[in-house]
């Protein structure tokens, strides 16, 4: 039993997962899940795949580089079973795995150290070049203001307004009647010409 | 080799042959030509016919020639029998000449065939066809003779026997009427003719008969009469060659009682005679008529004479009877036998004598050694192990124990179940059945084994250490900070931050609002001077994008009261009474199209407008009544419709409709 790396995008392939591929030559390929196989089957390269450990090394992404990850290899050398060199090595996977979790974590962050400069540049080139644009952010930005001033007055508003309504809807029904009168007086005046 | 020549095909005669052919080409070739074709088309027609004829001439030619047999490539038996049956000189010479006409034939084909090409009409074409064709005929009209010839030879070979000069053969020869046929008739089952008379058998005859389980055949052969060969006809030169060139063993024929009508001294002297012939056969004299009389009843003198036979080397003597009768039969078998015996001795050693065959076998067979390397001694490898164990006795109390042993005692096959831990070899037995871990944490255990890994672990562990002296992970809980911008203070870092991102939204939504206005998703779109664009959409748009738009507004309200709308409801407005300097100075400001009263311009009020107003009216009148549409109406209708006017037909005229 034994884990193997998916051969497209690096991940492992626990056993009862995933397919083989074995090419005519006997050489196998292992992929962790349909995606990879399909890919493989379209010929992709997997360096040019961001979503690829292979893509992630190439561009120096990954850690690659470290004694820390010198202890996992194939070694063509049998070695007769014993049981205390099999606890000691259980032990040291754990003190291993912890030191390397730990210096891609630095790895990482020096990887990213700049980042928020370099952006930040970029924002203000971005500023100094689009200020017509930013004209128009000002006018959003009044009519916005203008929109909440109203909406504040309208509350301070309705609160006086729930006293008073019942005067106010009487007017308006006499307006109503006095508009449509004159509407139809002018339709009677016009002259029609052809 | 070829036999038998029972295949060639019947020869026609001359006139048969050119029936054939002509009538041929008339048949598969095109018949219809005129004059009116083009000249290409009339000489190709006739060249048509011209290279068929010559097609079929020499196809029928080639049969003949190629089917008959090549005299000289025949086995020389053949060869001297078809030179005795059909004249060697005269066979070649027909046959030559019958290719000679096939050459001509084509050199006839070729001349007109050209001539052809620069025909110039069709009468001229056809004379070069017809001179064509009769030139041909002509050729084959003169091997009249020689086709004649061929086709008796052809039918004559047809009958020939199949005589395989290379098999197992007896030929059994003598004088006319010794018994010959009669010998052939009891071996074989050839249905031979037998008469009292001489020279019954005209022909070779050959009959077949098994003896060891191999295939003989037995040649009979014309009767031979003694005197020089230059002297003898057909028939006997037959036999002679069948003597000469087959490679047999000769049965010699003789008639002690005479019965034939040659003396026992004359038969005697033939063999002496053909004694030459039998250089190298097997010669088995058979005295043929035992049942007349045997050989001691003869006087001394022809005893003598016959014994004077024997002294040829490899003669040997025997005597037999053709009759049928029960004790006689038997002695035709054993002349048979013997015959076959001495053939079949005879054609052994004649094998063993040349070499060539065992030659031939040991050319094929090679053995290989090895050769030796060197002089090391390699000697098997027995491990010590082995060496020292002790014999395994089934009865010694303290023998090993096998495996078979074991698996009884823990319950037998089926129920035990070997171990195959047991044989392991570790440094603790304890260990033996130990569980091995395979998989841990996403990782394969086995790529871990090493064992030294303790002492690079420790390795690793003191360069972590050192890297944390060195401050390596030191940044973990940094903050970050835009260096560099120093004069920037906080908020307006985090201002530039918040345009930035409004600026990529904006550009953003701007990008796909240009793409929905370019995608047609099977839209109609308007022609974009069609596209009514309205003040309000301008101003609204001017001020979203913060450009000061109260100019802008004071124009256009002074524009709009200009342009003010004239409360008619109509597009155009009839000016009544208004006058033209009124109309114009309002269509300038580009207001509502003004426009006079068609009805009234041009004609004064009073008399001339009622005038015109009744003439109107007469006009309409008639129109009406037509219910024509207007002025331009001009539409018939259909005088008698189809569909109204037709029905099923009834008794009457068709004509009707």
């Amino acid at each position: 039993m034994r884990i193997y790396p998916c051969h497209f995008c690096s991940s492992p392939c626990y056993p009862g997962h995933g397919v083989m591929f074995v090419r005519n030559d006997a050489k196998e390929f292992r992929f962790c899940r349909s995606k990879c196989h399909k890919n493989f089957k379209m010929k992709r390269n997997p360096r040019k795949l961001k979503w690829t450990k292979a893509f992630r090394k190439a561009r120096g992404k990954e850690l690659i580089v470290d004694s820390s990850l010198t202890f996992a290899k194939r070694r063509n050398v049998p070695v007769r079973y014993n049981r205390e060199l099999i606890q000691d090595t259980l032990k040291a996977m754990s003190k291993i795995e912890e030191i390397r979790a730990r210096r891609e974590r630095q790895f990482y962050k020096l990887r990213m150290k700049d980042n928020e400069e370099t952006d930040f540049k970029r924002d203000l080139l971005l500023v100094k070049k689009n200020e017509h644009l930013l004209r128009v952010r000002e006018v959003e930005q009044r009519k916005q203001q203008e929109k909440e001033e109203r909406k504040q007055l309208q509350q301070d508003e309705d609160e006086e307004m729930d006293i008073e309504s019942e005067e106010e809807e009487e007017e308006k029904e006499k307006i109503v009647i006095t508009l449509q009168n004159k509407s139809t007086q002018r339709k009677k005046n016009k002259k029609i010409a052809f | 080799m070829q036999l038998t020549w029972k295949d060639i095909p019947t020869v026609p005669n001359s006139t048969d042959m050119l029936d054939i052919v002509l009538n041929r080409t008339q048949r598969k070739t095109p018949t219809i030509v005129r004059p009116g074709f083009k000249i290409q088309r009339i000489r190709a027609f006739y060249l048509r016919k011209v290279k068929f004829t010559s097609e079929g001439f020499i196809e029928k030619i080639d049969d003949i020639i190629l089917k008959f047999p090549k005299i000289d490539d025949l086995h020389p038996f053949h060869k001297d029998l078809m030179d005795t049956l059909y004249e060697k000189n005269h066979y070649k010479i027909s046959l030559a000449s019958v290719s000679k006409a096939k050459t001509l034939i084509e050199q006839v084909e070729r001349d007109y065939c050209r001539l052809l090409k620069f025909g110039q009409s069709l009468f001229q074409c056809k004379q070069l066809k017809r001179a064509a064709l009769g030139r041909m005929a002509t050729i084959v009209k003169k091997l009249k003779d020689p086709l004649v010839y061929l086709e008796q030879v052809r039918q004559h070979l047809g009958r020939l026997p199949m005589i395989d000069p290379n098999t197992r053969t007896l030929v059994i020869c003598g004088y006319p009427n010794v018994g010959k046929s009669s010998f052939l008739r009891k071996i074989t089952k050839a249905d031979v003719e037998v008469q009292p008379y001489a020279f019954t058998t005209k022909s070779l005859f050959v009959g077949h008969f098994d003896y060891k389980h191999l295939r003989f055949q037995a040649i009979d052969t014309p009767g031979i009469l003694d005197r020089p060969t230059e002297e003898m006809n057909n028939i006997e030169m037959q036999s002679i060659y069948a003597i000469a060139h087959l490679r047999s063993c000769i049965l010699y024929f003789m008639d002690l009682s005479e019965q034939c009508g040659f003396s026992i001294e004359a038969q005697v002297k033939l063999f002496h005679n053909i004694k030459p012939l039998f250089q190298n056969k097997s010669v088995l004299v058979v005295l043929n008529k035992s049942d007349i009389i045997k050989m001691q009843h003869l006087e001394q003198y022809n005893i003598d004479l016959i014994n004077s036979v024997k002294e040829m080397s490899g003669v040997e003597m025997i005597e037999t009877s053709c009759i049928n009768d029960q004790d006689l039969l038997a002695s035709v078998e054993i002349v048979r036998n013997k015959a076959c015996d001495k053939l079949l001795s005879s054609r052994m050693e004649s094998k063993l004598k040349s070499d060539s065959r065992i030659s031939n076998i040991m050319n094929k067979i090679h053995v290989s050694f090895p050769q030796k390397r060197d002089d090391v001694v390699r000697e098997v490898y027995i491990p010590e192990s082995f060496k020292q164990l002790d014999k395994y006795d089934a009865e010694d109390p303290n023998r090993r124990k096998l495996a078979r042993e074991i698996e009884d005692e823990n319950g037998g096959a089926g129920v035990y179940n070997i171990n195959l831990k047991d044989k392991y070899l570790l440094e603790n037995d304890e260990w033996k059945n130990d569980k091995i871990p395979e998989i841990i944490d996403g990782k394969n255990i086995a790529d871990y084994i090493d064992p030294e890994i303790m002492e690079k672990l420790r390795l690793l562990e003191e360069e972590e250490e050192k890297l944390m002296g060195e401050g390596f992970y030191d940044s973990d809980d940094e903050d970050y900070s835009a260096e560099g911008f120093e004069q920037l203070s906080a908020e307006e870092i985090e201002e530039v931050k918040a345009k930035a991102k409004w600026i990529r939204e904006k550009q953003a939504m701007m990008i796909n609002d240009g793409r929905l206005r370019k995608s047609l998703h099977n839209k109609a779109v308007l022609p974009r001077n069609k596209i009514i664009k309205s003040y309000q959409d301008m101003e609204s748009h001017m001020d979203s994008i913060g450009i000061d738009t109260t100019k802008m507004k004071e124009a256009a309200s002074k524009n709009a009261f200009d342009n003010q709308y004239q409360e008619t409801g109509a597009d155009v407005i009839v000016a009544e009474n208004s006058s033209l300097s009124a109309i114009k100075r309002n269509t300038a400001k580009g207001g509502k199209l003004t426009q006079s009263n068609r009805e009234l311009d041009g004609v004064d009020d009073g008399e001339a407008r009622a005038r015109a107003e009744r003439l109107q009216k007469v006009q309409r009148r008639e129109r009406n009544r037509m219910a024509r549409a207007g002025e331009s109406d001009r539409h018939n209708t259909v005088a008698l419709p189809k569909h109204l006017a037709s029905g099923k037909r009834g008794i009457g005229s068709t004509d009707y409709r």
